[in-house]
């Protein structure tokens, strides 16, 4: 019989797993939507928007995965991702549109892109959760 | 807040992990409470406090 801990155990690490499929899709689709009108259907709009639109389901998908995994986690833990998701959002608040008034005023030679801003999110956060676990540790 | 966890395992030769697996958090849970850097909620405080037979005040205190 499945012990207590066990099944904690067994569906935090079921929820990881799905957040993880449910992500590598997402990023899978947003590849293919965004590089498939140049490389695989030139340009044809209507499957443009249909590669857009089930990027953007498996994206909302993504995200209900995503908070039943944070909703599964015991208080400590959760805390733990909470604190590093509020520290990202700021940083990427704060930073975001400190870089793009840096590209809006010539101050910085290059484009501030939305992909710049993604990958300071997820770099922040990923800090942030370390730090985190650290610190509980 | 300062707790008596560790005695009180201890008392009842229970791992971490034990404790872990009746209260239903994990192991770095019960670790970072016994040492003072997380505080429970209350229902899990009153979890530990009835699995121990023991009133919250007698396990957890103030420092």
């Amino acid at each position: 019989m499945e012990t207590k801990s066990n099944k904690y155990e067994t569906t935090e690490r079921k929820n990881v797993w799905h957040v993880a499929y449910w992500t590598a899709g997402w990023c899978l689709t947003i590849a293919i939507a965004t590089f498939g009108p140049i490389f695989l259907w030139d340009y044809n709009s209507t499957i443009s928007i249909v590669a857009i639109l089930v990027s953007t389901i498996i994206g909302v998908g993504m995200i209900l995965v995503n908070r039943k995994y944070i909703n599964g986690l015991d208080e400590m833990h959760r805390k733990v991702n909470i604190e590093a998701m509020a520290i990202a959002f700021g940083v990427s608040m704060v930073g975001g549109l400190s870089y793009s008034m840096f590209d809006i005023a010539n101050v910085i030679s290059i484009d501030a892109e939305i992909g710049h801003l993604i990958l300071l999110t997820g770099i922040t956060y990923f800090i942030a959760f370390i730090i985190g676990s650290i610190r509980y540790k | 807040m300062k707790n008596r966890i560790k005695v009180l395992r201890a008392e009842r030769n229970m791992t971490q992990e034990d404790l872990a697996i009746e209260v239903q958090v994990s192991r770095q849970t019960i670790n970072a409470i016994e040492n003072g850097k997380f505080d429970p909620s209350l229902p899990l405080a009153f979890k530990i406090s009835r699995l121990f037979e023991l009133a919250i005040e007698d396990i957890f205190h103030d420092d």
